[in-house]
């Protein structure tokens, strides 16, 4: 198939949504990209995986290659491999869940919905470019909507929290830009096409220099220590679904980025920062779980969590086995499904008891049952449940970790396998808080359960979780070859025995 | 009919009957869910029993060995060549054993509860978490791959969590739920990294090939993991040793013990499935399932003893204190668990203990359940967990009280009941073993009888029986597991279980050492009289005794305070010692940094702001003196 398509169909939807006259008309057509979208990407996963049976093994499959701006050797040059078709089944899937969770949106819904499209244009570009620059063209296109979503339609210090978002993400793209400049200056022939510069890589002296300003910056996207700030301010000031996409979807930018760019690009550079990568993975890790376990407010303990969970992807990418960073990219889908099914939740919590405070939140389930076994299951996960994705994701990055030889990497695995009791006694709190217990204020025992697109969203979500749980092979199978191709010229560090 | 083809359907129908009861159960099923799920229970039950018999009987045996059937086996998912999660179903003695246990105290929770839990407002639930605590369980007993086994013993460790947190809105049941998971996680966290090393090391995480590979003592791998050492302690001690800390967390063993008693707050039933006979001693199935591993290993061994005979005393004694009658019941379960664990640390050399404690293991599973139900039946009756409400009871509830007098000797050790002969097994493997582990084991086994006739005759003596009540002992659903179970305590000591469970799968006879037995059964007779004499009638010598014993009695009530230690490590330690420094130092110093930063920008863009003054000439010097130092820096300092 082509994969223009999945530029196309969501600039169509948008384009249409301009035509529309009432936020009813616009909802609908959101939805309607949004299911299609998701049904384009079913039928992604499909022909790709019927590629691969039939014995199709390039690196990249659905390949297209255009000048785009050619003096600058700007190439459009789009493709996939297991890795981005991961990651665009989980971008359809929280479009979809994050347009269902909004459906009662009154206030600008119109722009609203337009934004949540254009976002999604922005990541599907994001994951099938493979020209560097193409790269950070959607990267950026997926920046705007972001800031705009948490300014206009969010609560609390949304000013302060979205410009913060803003300025952090703007730094790390101006740190990407830096590094995209050094590769294309220092490159045998100048160019941005990833193919090319990950077969003829710079010299190792030009990669030990650029490779920090791409990693960092792409670290800023997924809550990099000691960048994380803009994570817990703007997750908390975001409207629901905005709060989706940013875990969801926008972190995963940046994971999926120091893989693509940082680590397949600079591959000496990535053998010798993997320490840096490990140490500040398993601080972020440890010191998100501990700060998590602090935090009053759901939304905060989420998006703590997010960096302690985030934690696990910069993990898995620095242990640089093949299979971490399988774990890494499990971890990213996971993570990207869990968090926006916790955000949904939340989010169903606050419309109708209009506090987010632990402290004022109690006994839910006898309220509101369904919500609140959305809201245990995606605790669960976090905490890794057998049977749901977060044990799968998990579980693969510490094998992989431990795969790794020395004292210091065994050690950093260690830590990060400790996090698993501080996770379960934050999410056991708040379960135990918000959940259980004896119901919080009287006035709460009138409110209504989950609505059915509140339901529908929370089923989707669910649905991912326990489709990659139960049955983790097709998830594994489609992206451990990408991780092997990502760590080809790494040599996979693994020493066998 | 082939094993594959009907064995699967032993852990899965339980499954069935959760989504059955969990989804369907609260709009549709309403009060048939009970007897859905029980139904469900009483088919694996019969499909439990049939494999035994036919493992057991038929075609298990191969040339006077034991064979290992591996009936199913799927790659789950694989992390690396060789090493991933395979799931399957393995048949050897100690998990068609298990099976049975297992699917039999399930049965008669499921029974029992039909009655007890009628009219709850969550009936269904409820079934639906005992199908999912009975999958789980199910599937941890059968497991072929140490990571399936871990996969299972978390899941277990949810369903433990989601039934004793059952009445949600008792702060006292969320809190218990908390402290259970939490604490048997920091547990796992061992148990994890046990894994991990295990399964680099031995490059494969499936039972039959790890044992086979870490216990050749030529092979590279052995050398590799004994030699190998982080601080001066081996891998493989490391790794064992940490496998037993996940092992001792679920079986409650000093001094991961504190989460048991708190359990209590589930419904009794629960109590008596989970907290008595089938997930609690998933520490000693695991242990006796690496039994080859261990036995190689002296340091881990010891390790092992000691922290079993240590919990058998410790709980023992603190069970003699207290006063609410199903806490008792769980120190209870704590001290015979901690003889299943010691049997294990001493089996090494002959493999007695390794017999004994297993079949401790099922006699238990028996008599502690029936302990528990009747319990249960108690509270139903008087609507209180304390003694000091009780007494009186023998001829209100007369089956109860019969079925529980059974169980009480069971578990005292009192031929010819369940508990005697396995209980005569662990001492008589102590002795030829150990002779200190002996003595201590000894000294409990009249604690045991002590403690336990302190509970009964409190119950059904004591007071005289007021005839105020009217209301009858309860259904037959609830009387009915009762004397089954009662039949099984006292019948179950008679399997020669010596002949089917050994560590190498060939069968042994034993025979019963009349003279040796003289000293157990003695002190347990003594134990026994003098519950009586202190408790039988209403008196003022149990206040008396306790008053003189002064220190020695207030700490035990008290639990050792070990209850305090946790509070002061978790509170003080990492909750103001760690949670809140990093929250803070996240606040004021990282996301400080951030805005002195872009404050800083501000502030720096707000003096410089005078530089764009609109004025060309400006401009023009700017730039002039800009292309200047360009010039210098490229023409000097670069170069």
């Amino acid at each position: 198939m082509s994969l223009n398509l999945l530029l196309v169909w969501p600039l169509l939807t948008v384009l249409v949504m301009l035509a529309a006259k009432t936020v009813r008309q616009t909802r609908v057509l959101a939805l309607m990209g949004a299911v299609c979208q998701l049904l384009l990407c079913a039928v992604l996963l499909y022909s790709y995986q019927a590629e691969r049976a039939a014995g199709n093994t390039a690196a990249f499959l659905f390949e297209e290659n255009h000048s785009w701006y050619a003096a600058l050797q700007i190439r459009y040059h789009i493709g996939v491999d297991g890795m981005s078709v991961a990651m665009i089944l989980l971008t359809a899937v929280v479009v979809l869940a994050g347009v269902l969770v909004s459906w009662r949106q009154t206030v600008l819904g119109r722009e609203f919905f337009f934004l949540l499209m254009f976002l999604s244009v922005g990541a599907y570009g994001f994951f099938i470019s493979l020209d560097l620059f193409t790269l950070f063209f959607f990267l950026e296109l997926a920046v705007i909507p972001k800031f705009l979503l948490i300014g206009i339609w969010g609560s609390g210090q949304k000013n302060y929290s979205a410009m913060k978002l803003a300025l952090l993400l703007m730094g790390g793209s101006a740190l990407i830009f830096v590094g995209l400049t050094g590769l294309y200056f220092n490159a045998a022939t100048p160019g941005f096409d990833m193919t090319v510069l990950a077969a003829h890589p710079v010299s190792a002296a030009t990669q030990r220099f650029f490779f920090p300003f791409l990693f960092a910056g792409f670290g800023i996207f997924t809550a990099l220590f000691p960048f994380h700030t803009w994570v817990p301010d703007g997750h908390s000031s975001a409207p629901t679904a905005a709060s989706m996409f940013l875990a969801g979807i926008s972190m995963k930018l940046g994971g999926y980025g120091c893989l693509r760019a940082a680590i397949w690009l600079m591959p000496a550079a990535a053998q010798e920062y993997s320490w840096v990568i490990v140490l500040l993975a398993t601080i972020a890790i440890l010191y998100g779980a501990f700060a998590t376990m602090m935090q009053t407010d759901l939304k905060y303990i989420n998006a703590y969590s997010s960096v302690s969970h985030c934690g696990f992807v910069l993990l898995g990418i620095g242990m640089l086995t093949k299979t971490a960073v399988t774990g890494a990219i499990l971890q990213m889908v996971s993570h990207g499904l869990m968090t926006a099914l916790f955000f949904a939740a939340i989010g169903m919590v606050y419309d109708r008891t209009h506090t987010r405070l632990v402290s004022r939140l109690g006994g839910l389930l006898r309220i509101m049952p369904f919500m609140s076994i959305v809201f245990v299951v995606a605790g669960l996960c976090s905490l890794g449940l057998p049977g749901l994705s977060g044990f799968v994701a998990e579980m693969t990055v510490f094998m992989g970790a431990w795969q790794r030889q020395g004292m210091g990497y065994h050690l950093a695995t260690l830590a990060a396998a400790a996090s698993i009791v501080v996770t379960a006694v934050y999410i056991l709190r708040a379960v135990g808080k918000v959940i259980m217990g004896p119901v919080a204020a009287g006035e709460h025992l009138s409110l209504k359960d989950a609505s059915w697109n509140e339901r529908l969203a929370a089923i989707l979500l669910l649905a991912g979780i326990i489709a990659i749980g139960f049955a983790p092979g097709w998830l594994v199978g489609l992206t451990e070859p990408s991780a092997g191709h990502l760590l080809q010229q790494t040599g996979d560090v693994l020493t066998p025995h | 009919m082939n094993y594959a083809v009907y064995i699967p359907l032993i852990p899965l129908l339980p499954l069935v009957g959760f989504i059955l009861a969990g989804g369907l159960g609260k709009k549709y099923l309403r009060s048939f869910s009970g007897t859905l799920c029980t139904g469900i229970m009483l088919v694996v039950t019969l499909l439990s029993l049939y494999t035994a018999w036919r493992y057991f009987m038929a075609d298990g045996q191969w040339n006077g060995v034991y064979q290992k059937i591996t009936a199913v086996q799927v790659s789950w998912l694989e992390f690396s060549p060789g090493v991933g999660i395979d799931m399957g179903i393995v048949l050897d003695p100690i998990s068609v054993m298990m099976l049975v246990v297992v699917s039999v105290v399930s049965l008669m929770v499921h029974c029992f509860s039909l009655g007890y839990m009628k009219g709850e407002d969550r009936y269904s639930t409820y079934y639906a978490f005992l199908g999912l605590f009975t999958f789980s369980m199910l599937g941890l007993v059968v497991a072929v791959n140490i990571f399936q086994i871990y996969m299972f013993w978390e899941l277990v460790g949810v369903s433990s969590y989601l039934l004793i947190g059952f009445y949600y809105q008792k702060p006292a049941a969320v809190a218990a739920a908390k402290k259970a998971f939490i604490v048997t996680r920091f547990a796992d966290l061992g148990f994890l990294v046990g894994i991990l090393i295990l399964g680099i090391q031995g490059q494969t995480l499936n039972f039959d090939t790890l044992i086979q590979r870490l216990t050749d003592t030529q092979s590279a791998r052995f050398m590799a993991i004994t030699t190998g050492s982080f601080l001066g302690v081996s891998l493989l001690t490391w790794a064992l040793a940490l496998v037993f800390a996940g092992g001792a967390g679920k079986s409650a063993m000093f001094p991961l013990h504190i989460w048991l008693p708190d359990a209590m707050e589930g419904p009794t039933p629960v109590s008596a499935l989970i907290h008595a006979a089938t997930m609690v001693v998933a520490g000693v199935y695991l242990i006796a399932r690496l039994f080859p591993l261990f036995a190689l290993n002296a340091v881990v061994l010891e390790l092992i003893t000691w922290i079993g005979v240590l919990s058998a005393v410790f709980a023992a004694v603190i069970a003699c204190t207290q006063t609410d009658i199903k806490r008792v019941l769980a120190y209870s379960t704590m001290s015979q668990i901690g003889y299943m664990m010691f049997a294990l640390g001493i089996a090494a050399a002959d493999g007695h203990g390794y017999t004994a404690s297993l079949f401790h293991l099922f006699t238990h599973a028996f008599f502690k359940s029936l302990l528990f139900l009747g319990a249960g039946a108690v509270i139903h009756w008087v609507h209180s967990n304390d003694m000091k409400d009780m007494g009186g009871l023998r001829k209100l509830m007369p089956l109860t009280h019969i079925c529980f007098l059974i169980a009480c000797l069971a578990i005292a050790g009192i031929p010819p009941f369940a508990g005697f002969f396995s209980k005569e097994g662990i001492l008589l493997a102590a002795w030829e073993n150990n002779r200190v582990v002996y003595y201590i084991a000894l000294l409990t086994s009249g604690l045991t009888a002590f403690y336990m006739f302190r509970l009964y005759f409190s119950i059904f003596w004591r007071k005289p029986a007021d005839g105020g009540h009217t209301h009858s002992e309860g259904t037959w659903t609830m009387k009915l597991p009762l004397v089954l179970l009662a039949a099984l305590s006292t019948g179950a000591g008679f399997i020669p279980f010596a002949h089917y469970v050994t560590p190498d799968g060939r069968g042994r006879t034993e025979h019963l050492h009349l003279l040796f037995s003289i000293a157990p059964v003695l002190l347990a007779l003594c134990g026994i009289g003098i519950a009586a004499w202190l408790f039988k009638k209403a008196s003022a010598q149990p206040v008396k005794l306790a008053q003189q014993l002064g220190g020695l009695y207030r700490a035990a009530a008290q639990r050792f305070y070990i209850d305090e230690v946790y509070m002061f490590i978790t509170k003080k330690i990492i909750f103001k010692g760690i949670g809140r420094p990093a929250a803070w130092i996240d606040k004021h110093i990282v996301d400080g940094l951030m805005n002195g930063i872009a404050s800083a920008t501000a502030g720096l863009s707000a003096r410089i702001r005078g530089l764009q003054s609109g004025r060309v000439q400006d401009y023009a010097l700017y730039f002039f003196g800009g292309i200047i130092t360009l010039a210098i820096v490229l023409l000097y300092v670069w170069r």
